[in-house]
Protein backbone atom coordinates (compact mmCIF):
# COMPACT_ATOMS: atom_id res chain seq x y z
CA UNK A 1 0.00 0.00 0.00
CA UNK A 2 1.22 3.56 -0.57
CA UNK A 3 0.70 4.84 2.57
CA UNK A 4 3.53 2.14 3.51
CA UNK A 5 5.91 3.07 0.94
CA UNK A 6 5.70 6.52 2.08
CA UNK A 7 6.77 5.65 5.65
CA UNK A 8 9.62 4.03 4.83
CA UNK A 9 11.46 6.32 2.38
CA UNK A 10 10.77 9.09 5.41
CA UNK A 11 13.98 11.56 5.25
CA UNK A 12 16.52 10.74 8.12
CA UNK A 13 18.13 13.86 9.67
CA UNK A 14 21.28 13.64 10.02
CA UNK A 15 23.08 15.28 12.87
CA UNK A 16 25.30 18.21 12.82
CA UNK A 17 27.75 19.37 10.81
CA UNK A 18 25.67 17.98 8.00
CA UNK A 19 22.53 20.00 8.73
CA UNK A 20 23.42 23.44 7.26
CA UNK A 21 20.90 24.47 4.79
CA UNK A 22 23.72 25.81 2.44
CA UNK A 23 25.66 22.99 2.75
CA UNK A 24 26.98 20.79 -0.16
CA UNK A 25 24.08 17.86 -1.96
CA UNK A 26 23.93 15.29 0.73
CA UNK A 27 23.02 12.44 -1.64
CA UNK A 28 21.68 9.49 -0.40
CA UNK A 29 22.99 6.47 -2.36
CA UNK A 30 22.65 3.35 -0.01
CA UNK A 31 20.24 2.57 2.69
CA UNK A 32 21.71 -0.62 5.05
CA UNK A 33 20.51 -2.32 7.36
CA UNK A 34 22.22 -0.49 10.22
CA UNK A 35 23.65 2.37 8.00
CA UNK A 36 23.13 5.38 5.66
CA UNK A 37 25.62 6.21 3.00
CA UNK A 38 25.52 9.68 1.44
CA UNK A 39 28.07 11.01 -1.04
CA UNK A 40 29.05 13.95 -0.19
CA UNK A 41 32.40 16.69 0.86
CA UNK A 42 34.12 17.10 3.98
CA UNK A 43 37.31 19.08 3.13
CA UNK A 44 37.12 20.79 0.29
CA UNK A 45 34.46 21.02 -2.53
CA UNK A 46 36.84 18.57 -4.99
CA UNK A 47 37.50 15.90 -2.74
CA UNK A 48 34.53 13.62 -2.54
CA UNK A 49 33.23 11.30 0.63
CA UNK A 50 31.30 8.38 1.81
CA UNK A 51 29.16 9.62 4.75
CA UNK A 52 28.09 6.52 6.66
CA UNK A 53 25.95 7.33 8.91
CA UNK A 54 24.39 5.30 11.84
CA UNK A 55 21.63 5.90 12.40
CA UNK A 56 20.01 5.39 16.24
CA UNK A 57 17.89 2.61 16.44
CA UNK A 58 14.43 3.69 18.55
CA UNK A 59 13.98 0.27 19.98
CA UNK A 60 17.03 0.40 21.66
CA UNK A 61 18.10 1.75 25.29
CA UNK A 62 19.54 5.31 24.17
CA UNK A 63 22.80 4.52 26.51
CA UNK A 64 22.94 0.97 25.07
CA UNK A 65 22.29 2.33 21.66
CA UNK A 66 24.98 4.92 21.40
CA UNK A 67 27.33 2.87 22.99
CA UNK A 68 26.66 0.29 20.47
CA UNK A 69 26.94 2.83 17.67
CA UNK A 70 30.18 4.06 19.13
CA UNK A 71 31.79 0.40 19.34
CA UNK A 72 30.57 -0.80 15.95
CA UNK A 73 31.89 2.36 14.12
CA UNK A 74 35.01 2.79 15.87
CA UNK A 75 35.94 -1.05 15.50
CA UNK A 76 35.53 -0.49 11.37
CA UNK A 77 37.39 2.92 11.41
CA UNK A 78 40.06 1.22 13.20
CA UNK A 79 41.06 -1.51 10.94
CA UNK A 80 40.47 1.15 7.77
CA UNK A 81 43.59 3.15 8.63
CA UNK A 82 44.97 0.15 10.13
CA UNK A 83 45.11 -1.58 6.52
CA UNK A 84 45.56 1.75 5.29
CA UNK A 85 48.72 1.82 6.43
CA UNK A 86 50.04 -1.62 5.72
CA UNK A 87 49.37 -1.20 2.32
CA UNK A 88 46.05 -3.10 1.85
CA UNK A 89 43.73 -1.45 -0.69
CA UNK A 90 40.52 -0.06 1.04
CA UNK A 91 39.15 3.98 1.58
CA UNK A 92 41.32 6.08 3.67
CA UNK A 93 39.20 7.39 6.65
CA UNK A 94 38.53 11.49 6.37
CA UNK A 95 36.92 12.02 9.87
CA UNK A 96 34.83 10.92 12.31
CA UNK A 97 32.14 11.60 15.62
CA UNK A 98 31.51 8.61 17.06
CA UNK A 99 29.03 10.22 19.99
CA UNK A 100 27.08 11.43 16.86
CA UNK A 101 27.30 8.44 14.76
CA UNK A 102 29.51 9.06 11.46
CA UNK A 103 32.39 8.14 9.36
CA UNK A 104 33.78 10.40 6.44
CA UNK A 105 35.45 7.92 3.72
CA UNK A 106 37.29 8.62 0.86
CA UNK A 107 34.70 8.29 -2.19
CA UNK A 108 36.09 4.96 -4.09
CA UNK A 109 34.77 5.59 -7.92
CA UNK A 110 34.11 2.67 -10.25
CA UNK A 111 31.61 -0.03 -9.33
CA UNK A 112 31.02 -3.08 -7.14
CA UNK A 113 32.44 -6.51 -8.40
CA UNK A 114 28.98 -7.40 -8.41
CA UNK A 115 27.86 -4.66 -10.50
CA UNK A 116 30.47 -5.29 -12.43
CA UNK A 117 29.57 -9.04 -12.78
CA UNK A 118 25.91 -8.01 -13.78
CA UNK A 119 26.86 -5.92 -16.15
CA UNK A 120 29.40 -8.62 -17.65
CA UNK A 121 26.85 -11.30 -17.73
CA UNK A 122 24.04 -9.06 -18.39
CA UNK A 123 25.37 -8.52 -21.63
CA UNK A 124 26.13 -12.44 -22.42
CA UNK A 125 22.41 -13.36 -21.83
CA UNK A 126 21.42 -10.20 -24.08
CA UNK A 127 23.84 -11.13 -27.29
CA UNK A 128 23.24 -14.71 -26.36
CA UNK A 129 19.92 -14.50 -27.43
CA UNK A 130 20.58 -12.89 -30.62
CA UNK A 131 23.16 -15.25 -31.43
CA UNK A 132 26.31 -13.73 -29.93
CA UNK A 133 28.83 -14.99 -32.08
CA UNK A 134 27.74 -13.70 -34.97
CA UNK A 135 27.48 -10.80 -33.41
CA UNK A 136 31.04 -10.01 -31.78
CA UNK A 137 32.88 -13.35 -32.61
CA UNK A 138 34.04 -15.84 -30.06
CA UNK A 139 36.94 -13.39 -29.63
CA UNK A 140 34.76 -10.89 -28.01
CA UNK A 141 33.40 -12.97 -25.53
CA UNK A 142 36.61 -14.71 -24.92
CA UNK A 143 38.21 -11.40 -24.52
CA UNK A 144 35.65 -10.84 -21.63
CA UNK A 145 36.54 -14.33 -19.76
CA UNK A 146 39.85 -13.29 -20.06
CA UNK A 147 39.55 -9.59 -18.02
CA UNK A 148 37.19 -11.32 -15.71
CA UNK A 149 39.64 -13.86 -14.82
CA UNK A 150 42.42 -11.07 -14.10
CA UNK A 151 39.49 -9.54 -11.97
CA UNK A 152 39.19 -12.47 -10.04
CA UNK A 153 43.00 -12.82 -9.98
CA UNK A 154 43.26 -9.31 -8.36
CA UNK A 155 40.31 -10.03 -6.30
CA UNK A 156 42.37 -13.06 -4.75
CA UNK A 157 45.60 -10.79 -4.48
CA UNK A 158 43.65 -8.00 -2.63
CA UNK A 159 42.13 -10.98 -0.06
CA UNK A 160 45.07 -12.32 0.19
CA UNK A 161 46.62 -8.70 1.20
CA UNK A 162 44.13 -8.79 4.19
CA UNK A 163 44.51 -11.70 5.34
CA UNK A 164 48.43 -11.04 5.27
CA UNK A 165 48.24 -8.49 7.83
CA UNK A 166 45.93 -10.48 9.79
CA UNK A 167 43.07 -8.95 9.48
CA UNK A 168 39.59 -10.68 8.47
CA UNK A 169 36.84 -9.29 6.91
CA UNK A 170 34.00 -10.92 8.47
CA UNK A 171 31.27 -9.88 5.71
CA UNK A 172 33.78 -10.70 2.08
CA UNK A 173 30.54 -10.59 -0.64
CA UNK A 174 30.99 -8.78 -4.15
CA UNK A 175 29.15 -5.83 -3.25
CA UNK A 176 32.38 -5.13 -0.57
CA UNK A 177 34.81 -5.37 -3.24
CA UNK A 178 34.85 -2.27 -5.57
CA UNK A 179 36.76 -1.96 -8.73
CA UNK A 180 38.13 1.54 -8.73
CA UNK A 181 39.50 2.84 -12.28
CA UNK A 182 43.16 4.12 -12.58
CA UNK A 183 43.57 7.52 -12.89
CA UNK A 184 43.19 9.13 -16.21
CA UNK A 185 47.17 9.96 -16.70
CA UNK A 186 48.12 6.27 -18.19
CA UNK A 187 51.59 5.55 -19.18
CA UNK A 188 52.51 3.24 -22.38
CA UNK A 189 54.86 0.94 -21.36
CA UNK A 190 58.14 0.13 -23.52
CA UNK A 191 57.75 -3.22 -24.76
CA UNK A 192 54.48 -2.71 -26.30
CA UNK A 193 54.70 -5.31 -28.76
CA UNK A 194 52.61 -6.68 -31.40
CA UNK A 195 51.00 -9.46 -29.62
CA UNK A 196 50.24 -6.99 -26.55
CA UNK A 197 48.35 -4.78 -29.42
CA UNK A 198 46.37 -7.43 -30.16
CA UNK A 199 45.23 -8.00 -26.90
CA UNK A 200 44.31 -4.65 -26.58
CA UNK A 201 42.47 -4.46 -29.59
CA UNK A 202 40.86 -7.52 -28.72
CA UNK A 203 39.80 -6.31 -25.15
CA UNK A 204 38.44 -3.13 -27.03
CA UNK A 205 35.64 -5.26 -28.54
CA UNK A 206 34.96 -6.54 -25.19
CA UNK A 207 34.57 -3.10 -23.92
CA UNK A 208 32.64 -1.83 -26.22
CA UNK A 209 29.96 -4.77 -25.90
CA UNK A 210 29.79 -3.62 -21.99
CA UNK A 211 29.64 0.34 -22.87
CA UNK A 212 26.95 -0.46 -25.28
CA UNK A 213 24.99 -2.38 -22.70
CA UNK A 214 25.25 -0.14 -20.19
CA UNK A 215 24.69 3.07 -22.31
CA UNK A 216 22.55 4.52 -20.16
CA UNK A 217 24.93 4.89 -17.04
CA UNK A 218 26.31 8.14 -17.14
CA UNK A 219 29.92 6.81 -15.77
CA UNK A 220 32.05 6.91 -17.93
CA UNK A 221 34.24 4.58 -16.82
CA UNK A 222 32.99 0.26 -17.66
CA UNK A 223 36.89 -0.94 -17.98
CA UNK A 224 37.54 -4.53 -16.12
CA UNK A 225 40.81 -2.97 -15.18
CA UNK A 226 41.84 -0.86 -12.14
CA UNK A 227 42.42 -1.92 -8.91
CA UNK A 228 40.32 -3.85 -6.68
CA UNK A 229 39.53 -1.99 -3.43
CA UNK A 230 37.87 -3.38 -0.36
CA UNK A 231 34.76 -1.77 1.94
CA UNK A 232 32.76 -2.24 4.68
CA UNK A 233 34.45 -3.56 7.17
CA UNK A 234 31.55 -3.55 10.10
CA UNK A 235 32.48 -6.63 10.80
CA UNK A 236 35.62 -6.88 10.33
CA UNK A 237 38.10 -8.58 12.95
CA UNK A 238 41.70 -8.11 13.75
CA UNK A 239 42.40 -10.70 16.16
CA UNK A 240 42.52 -14.12 13.66
CA UNK A 241 43.01 -17.44 13.25
CA UNK A 242 43.20 -19.48 9.50
CA UNK A 243 40.05 -20.78 10.08
CA UNK A 244 38.27 -17.18 10.21
CA UNK A 245 40.36 -16.32 7.43
CA UNK A 246 39.26 -19.40 5.53
CA UNK A 247 35.72 -18.98 6.51
CA UNK A 248 36.26 -15.44 4.62
CA UNK A 249 37.17 -17.27 1.32
CA UNK A 250 34.24 -19.29 1.99
CA UNK A 251 31.49 -16.73 2.39
CA UNK A 252 33.04 -15.00 -1.10
CA UNK A 253 32.73 -18.41 -3.20
CA UNK A 254 29.15 -18.60 -1.57
CA UNK A 255 29.08 -14.74 -2.72
CA UNK A 256 29.91 -15.68 -6.62
CA UNK A 257 28.05 -18.82 -6.99
CA UNK A 258 24.88 -17.27 -5.72
CA UNK A 259 24.61 -14.28 -7.57
CA UNK A 260 26.55 -15.31 -10.84
CA UNK A 261 26.48 -18.88 -11.36
CA UNK A 262 28.01 -18.06 -14.48
CA UNK A 263 31.27 -16.76 -13.11
CA UNK A 264 31.49 -19.87 -10.76
CA UNK A 265 34.29 -21.18 -12.65
CA UNK A 266 36.18 -18.22 -12.36
CA UNK A 267 36.29 -18.60 -8.58
CA UNK A 268 39.68 -20.88 -9.01
CA UNK A 269 41.72 -17.63 -9.83
CA UNK A 270 40.53 -16.23 -6.81
CA UNK A 271 42.06 -19.36 -5.17
CA UNK A 272 45.16 -19.26 -6.94
CA UNK A 273 46.40 -15.62 -6.93
CA UNK A 274 45.03 -15.77 -3.18
CA UNK A 275 47.79 -18.79 -2.74
CA UNK A 276 50.21 -17.46 -5.04
CA UNK A 277 50.77 -14.20 -3.45
CA UNK A 278 50.00 -15.00 0.38
CA UNK A 279 52.96 -17.17 1.51
CA UNK A 280 50.45 -18.52 4.52
CA UNK A 281 47.75 -18.72 2.39
CA UNK A 282 48.36 -22.56 1.26
CA UNK A 283 47.10 -23.46 5.18
CA UNK A 284 44.08 -21.29 4.62
CA UNK A 285 43.49 -23.08 1.40
CA UNK A 286 43.59 -26.66 3.36
CA UNK A 287 40.84 -25.30 6.11
CA UNK A 288 38.89 -24.24 3.28
CA UNK A 289 38.40 -27.59 2.16
CA UNK A 290 36.90 -28.48 5.61
CA UNK A 291 34.88 -25.18 5.84
CA UNK A 292 33.17 -26.67 2.76
CA UNK A 293 32.79 -29.63 3.73
CA UNK A 294 31.04 -28.66 7.15
CA UNK A 295 29.07 -26.19 5.08
CA UNK A 296 27.67 -28.80 2.94
CA UNK A 297 26.34 -30.94 5.99
CA UNK A 298 25.07 -28.22 7.41
CA UNK A 299 23.25 -27.61 3.96
CA UNK A 300 21.87 -31.52 4.27
CA UNK A 301 20.86 -31.55 7.55
CA UNK A 302 18.51 -28.60 6.39
CA UNK B 1 46.12 37.31 -3.30
CA UNK B 2 48.40 36.68 0.43
CA UNK B 3 45.03 35.47 2.40
CA UNK B 4 43.07 32.42 0.73
CA UNK B 5 39.46 31.98 2.50
CA UNK B 6 38.29 28.22 2.62
CA UNK B 7 35.01 27.27 3.57
CA UNK B 8 34.99 23.65 4.64
CA UNK B 9 32.01 22.09 2.52
CA UNK B 10 29.32 21.74 5.49
CA UNK B 11 30.77 24.63 7.87
CA UNK B 12 29.57 27.86 5.75
CA UNK B 13 29.64 30.00 8.76
CA UNK B 14 33.04 29.68 9.97
CA UNK B 15 35.00 30.42 6.80
CA UNK B 16 38.58 29.47 7.41
CA UNK B 17 41.28 32.32 6.45
CA UNK B 18 44.58 31.09 5.80
CA UNK B 19 48.23 32.74 5.47
CA UNK B 20 51.39 30.87 4.14
CA UNK B 21 54.92 32.38 5.15
CA UNK B 22 58.51 32.11 4.48
CA UNK B 23 61.93 33.48 6.04
CA UNK B 24 59.89 34.32 8.94
CA UNK B 25 62.41 36.11 11.69
CA UNK B 26 59.91 36.18 15.12
CA UNK B 27 58.87 32.98 15.39
CA UNK B 28 59.77 33.05 19.18
CA UNK B 29 57.96 36.52 19.50
CA UNK B 30 54.84 35.13 18.18
CA UNK B 31 55.28 31.67 20.41
CA UNK B 32 55.56 33.80 23.59
CA UNK B 33 52.38 35.80 22.58
CA UNK B 34 50.46 32.56 22.62
CA UNK B 35 51.95 31.65 25.78
CA UNK B 36 51.23 34.86 27.63
CA UNK B 37 47.61 34.60 26.07
CA UNK B 38 47.69 37.62 24.13
CA UNK B 39 43.76 37.19 22.99
CA UNK B 40 45.00 39.66 19.63
CA UNK B 41 47.23 36.48 18.68
CA UNK B 42 44.19 33.56 19.12
CA UNK B 43 45.63 32.00 15.69
CA UNK B 44 46.34 28.43 14.56
CA UNK B 45 50.22 29.15 14.35
CA UNK B 46 51.84 26.31 12.31
CA UNK B 47 55.53 24.92 11.82
CA UNK B 48 55.03 24.34 7.92
CA UNK B 49 57.58 21.54 8.15
CA UNK B 50 55.17 19.52 9.86
CA UNK B 51 52.05 20.29 7.46
CA UNK B 52 52.04 17.56 5.00
CA UNK B 53 48.98 18.93 2.73
CA UNK B 54 45.86 21.15 2.57
CA UNK B 55 43.83 18.54 3.06
CA UNK B 56 45.96 17.77 6.44
CA UNK B 57 45.42 21.01 7.35
CA UNK B 58 41.45 21.51 6.89
CA UNK B 59 40.78 17.85 8.48
CA UNK B 60 42.66 20.06 11.62
CA UNK B 61 40.49 23.13 10.76
CA UNK B 62 37.17 20.49 10.61
CA UNK B 63 38.03 18.59 13.50
CA UNK B 64 37.82 21.36 15.49
CA UNK B 65 35.18 24.09 14.64
CA UNK B 66 33.42 20.58 14.66
CA UNK B 67 34.24 20.02 18.18
CA UNK B 68 33.82 23.35 19.50
CA UNK B 69 30.43 22.96 18.41
CA UNK B 70 29.68 20.11 20.10
CA UNK B 71 31.18 21.91 23.36
CA UNK B 72 34.21 19.36 23.84
CA UNK B 73 37.36 21.20 23.10
CA UNK B 74 39.80 20.24 25.48
CA UNK B 75 42.21 23.35 24.96
CA UNK B 76 41.86 27.05 25.04
CA UNK B 77 40.32 27.76 22.34
CA UNK B 78 39.06 26.73 18.66
CA UNK B 79 42.73 27.90 17.24
CA UNK B 80 44.75 26.48 19.90
CA UNK B 81 42.48 23.05 19.53
CA UNK B 82 43.41 22.93 15.91
CA UNK B 83 47.23 22.41 16.82
CA UNK B 84 46.09 19.39 18.86
CA UNK B 85 43.76 17.88 16.44
CA UNK B 86 46.87 17.36 14.44
CA UNK B 87 48.12 15.35 16.80
CA UNK B 88 47.57 11.14 16.64
CA UNK B 89 47.77 10.91 20.61
CA UNK B 90 46.00 12.96 23.37
CA UNK B 91 48.98 14.72 24.91
CA UNK B 92 48.74 18.46 24.17
CA UNK B 93 51.28 20.12 25.61
CA UNK B 94 53.42 17.62 22.92
CA UNK B 95 50.82 18.48 20.44
CA UNK B 96 51.79 22.35 20.72
CA UNK B 97 55.70 21.31 21.01
CA UNK B 98 55.66 19.25 17.30
CA UNK B 99 53.12 21.13 15.03
CA UNK B 100 53.55 24.48 16.84
CA UNK B 101 56.09 27.52 16.20
CA UNK B 102 59.79 27.17 17.94
CA UNK B 103 62.63 29.22 17.30
CA UNK B 104 63.71 27.83 14.65
CA UNK B 105 60.38 27.86 12.57
CA UNK B 106 61.62 29.86 9.08
CA UNK B 107 58.02 29.08 7.63
CA UNK B 108 54.77 28.65 9.17
CA UNK B 109 50.93 28.81 8.69
CA UNK B 110 48.82 31.55 10.39
CA UNK B 111 45.24 30.20 10.37
CA UNK B 112 42.07 32.31 11.45
CA UNK B 113 38.66 30.45 12.13
CA UNK B 114 36.33 33.30 10.79
CA UNK B 115 32.37 33.99 11.84
CA UNK B 116 33.62 33.72 15.89
CA UNK B 117 33.41 36.92 16.58
CA UNK B 118 29.63 38.35 16.11
CA UNK B 119 30.71 42.16 16.50
CA UNK B 120 32.99 42.35 13.48
CA UNK B 121 30.64 41.28 9.64
CA UNK B 122 31.81 38.64 7.53
CA UNK B 123 32.69 40.84 4.68
CA UNK B 124 35.01 42.79 6.97
CA UNK B 125 36.78 40.07 8.77
CA UNK B 126 39.42 38.81 6.14
CA UNK B 127 40.86 42.38 5.44
CA UNK B 128 40.98 42.87 9.12
CA UNK B 129 42.66 39.73 10.11
CA UNK B 130 44.95 40.42 6.90
CA UNK B 131 45.90 43.68 8.15
CA UNK B 132 46.82 42.44 12.10
CA UNK B 133 48.61 39.00 10.53
CA UNK B 134 50.87 41.13 7.69
CA UNK B 135 51.80 43.29 10.51
CA UNK B 136 52.81 40.80 13.32
CA UNK B 137 54.62 38.41 11.16
CA UNK B 138 58.09 39.53 10.06
CA UNK B 139 58.43 37.15 7.03
CA UNK B 140 57.43 36.84 3.52
CA UNK B 141 53.33 35.95 2.69
CA UNK B 142 52.97 33.63 -0.12
CA UNK B 143 50.42 34.26 -2.78
CA UNK B 144 49.31 30.72 -3.06
CA UNK B 145 48.75 27.86 -0.74
CA UNK B 146 50.28 25.24 -3.59
CA UNK B 147 53.49 25.70 -1.39
CA UNK B 148 52.28 23.95 1.44
CA UNK B 149 53.61 20.79 0.23
CA UNK B 150 56.87 21.60 -0.92
CA UNK B 151 57.82 23.03 3.38
CA UNK B 152 57.18 19.47 4.44
CA UNK B 153 59.27 17.43 5.95
CA UNK B 154 58.44 14.34 5.20
CA UNK B 155 60.65 12.41 7.84
CA UNK B 156 59.56 14.54 10.42
CA UNK B 157 56.29 14.21 9.61
CA UNK B 158 56.37 10.42 9.35
CA UNK B 159 58.62 9.69 12.70
CA UNK B 160 55.07 11.96 14.28
CA UNK B 161 52.89 9.58 12.91
CA UNK B 162 54.83 6.11 13.34
CA UNK B 163 54.73 5.85 9.56
CA UNK B 164 56.99 3.18 7.43
CA UNK B 165 59.27 5.07 4.68
CA UNK B 166 58.40 3.78 1.35
CA UNK B 167 55.01 3.96 -0.63
CA UNK B 168 53.07 0.53 -0.37
CA UNK B 169 55.50 -0.85 -2.89
CA UNK B 170 54.32 -4.42 -2.34
CA UNK B 171 51.03 -3.11 -2.33
CA UNK B 172 48.81 -5.60 -3.99
CA UNK B 173 51.41 -8.15 -4.72
CA UNK B 174 53.46 -8.86 -8.24
CA UNK B 175 49.87 -9.02 -10.74
CA UNK B 176 48.66 -5.31 -11.18
CA UNK B 177 51.89 -4.01 -10.19
CA UNK B 178 51.81 -1.03 -13.15
CA UNK B 179 51.47 1.16 -10.22
CA UNK B 180 52.20 4.73 -11.72
CA UNK B 181 56.44 4.75 -11.72
CA UNK B 182 57.06 5.25 -7.97
CA UNK B 183 57.31 9.36 -7.60
CA UNK B 184 56.91 11.09 -4.22
CA UNK B 185 53.53 12.09 -5.02
CA UNK B 186 51.67 8.00 -4.60
CA UNK B 187 53.85 8.37 -1.02
CA UNK B 188 52.52 11.21 0.07
CA UNK B 189 48.92 10.22 -1.24
CA UNK B 190 49.20 6.87 1.30
CA UNK B 191 50.72 9.14 4.18
CA UNK B 192 47.93 11.56 3.57
CA UNK B 193 45.46 9.16 3.70
CA UNK B 194 46.94 7.17 7.27
CA UNK B 195 47.14 10.39 9.11
CA UNK B 196 44.28 11.92 8.55
CA UNK B 197 42.50 8.51 9.77
CA UNK B 198 45.08 8.41 12.97
CA UNK B 199 43.82 12.38 13.00
CA UNK B 200 40.32 11.31 13.30
CA UNK B 201 40.40 8.54 15.80
CA UNK B 202 42.60 10.68 18.16
CA UNK B 203 40.37 10.51 21.40
CA UNK B 204 38.55 7.17 20.12
N1 LIG C 1 34.05 4.61 0.24
C1 LIG C 1 33.07 4.36 -0.63
N2 LIG C 1 33.08 4.92 -1.85
C2 LIG C 1 32.08 4.69 -2.73
N3 LIG C 1 31.03 3.90 -2.48
C3 LIG C 1 30.97 3.31 -1.30
C4 LIG C 1 31.97 3.51 -0.30
N4 LIG C 1 31.64 2.79 0.79
C5 LIG C 1 30.49 2.18 0.49
N5 LIG C 1 30.07 2.47 -0.76
C6 LIG C 1 28.84 1.99 -1.43
O1 LIG C 1 27.83 1.88 -0.47
C7 LIG C 1 27.41 0.51 -0.32
C8 LIG C 1 27.14 0.24 1.16
O2 LIG C 1 28.29 0.54 1.92
P1 LIG C 1 28.73 -0.42 3.09
O3 LIG C 1 28.87 -1.78 2.52
O4 LIG C 1 29.91 0.18 3.75
O5 LIG C 1 27.46 -0.27 4.01
P2 LIG C 1 26.54 -1.37 4.69
O6 LIG C 1 26.63 -2.67 3.97
O7 LIG C 1 25.20 -0.77 4.87
O8 LIG C 1 27.30 -1.42 6.06
P3 LIG C 1 27.06 -2.27 7.37
O9 LIG C 1 26.97 -3.71 6.92
O10 LIG C 1 28.32 -2.01 8.17
O11 LIG C 1 25.85 -1.74 8.02
C9 LIG C 1 28.53 -0.30 -0.92
O12 LIG C 1 28.12 -1.54 -1.42
C10 LIG C 1 29.03 0.61 -2.03
O13 LIG C 1 28.20 0.52 -3.16
MG1 LIG D 1 27.92 -3.74 2.53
Amino acid sequence: MTLTTAAVTTAHTLPPPFTSPTSPPLDLRVQGAESLLYKTTLLTPSLPCALKYRPPKAYRHATLDRRLTKARLLAEARVLVRCRRDGVTVPGVLGADWETGWIALEWVEGRTVREVLDGVYHVREHRDAQSAEEKEGKEGIEGIEKQLLGLMRKVGVAVGKLHSVGVCHGDLTTSNLMLRPRKKKRTTHPGHDAAEAAEAAEADIAMEALRDAQAQEPEPEQELDGDVVLIDFGLANQTVQDEDKAVDLYVLERAFGSTHPQAEHLFQEVLNAYGENYKAGQTVLRKLDQVRMRGRKKSMLG
Amino acid sequence: MVIQTIYLPHLPANPIHIFLFENVKNAAFLREQLMAGNMEFEYTFLDSTMILSLHHVLAAMFRAVNDLKHNRIRTKNVHSEAVFCLSPNNNIAESFRRFGLSGATESMLAIKVGGLDPTTPLDQEAEKVKRHILASVDGSPLDSLDRIDDFADLDKIRKVYKLQKGSKSNRTGGQSAQVNTGNGDEEREEMEAVILGLMALRGA
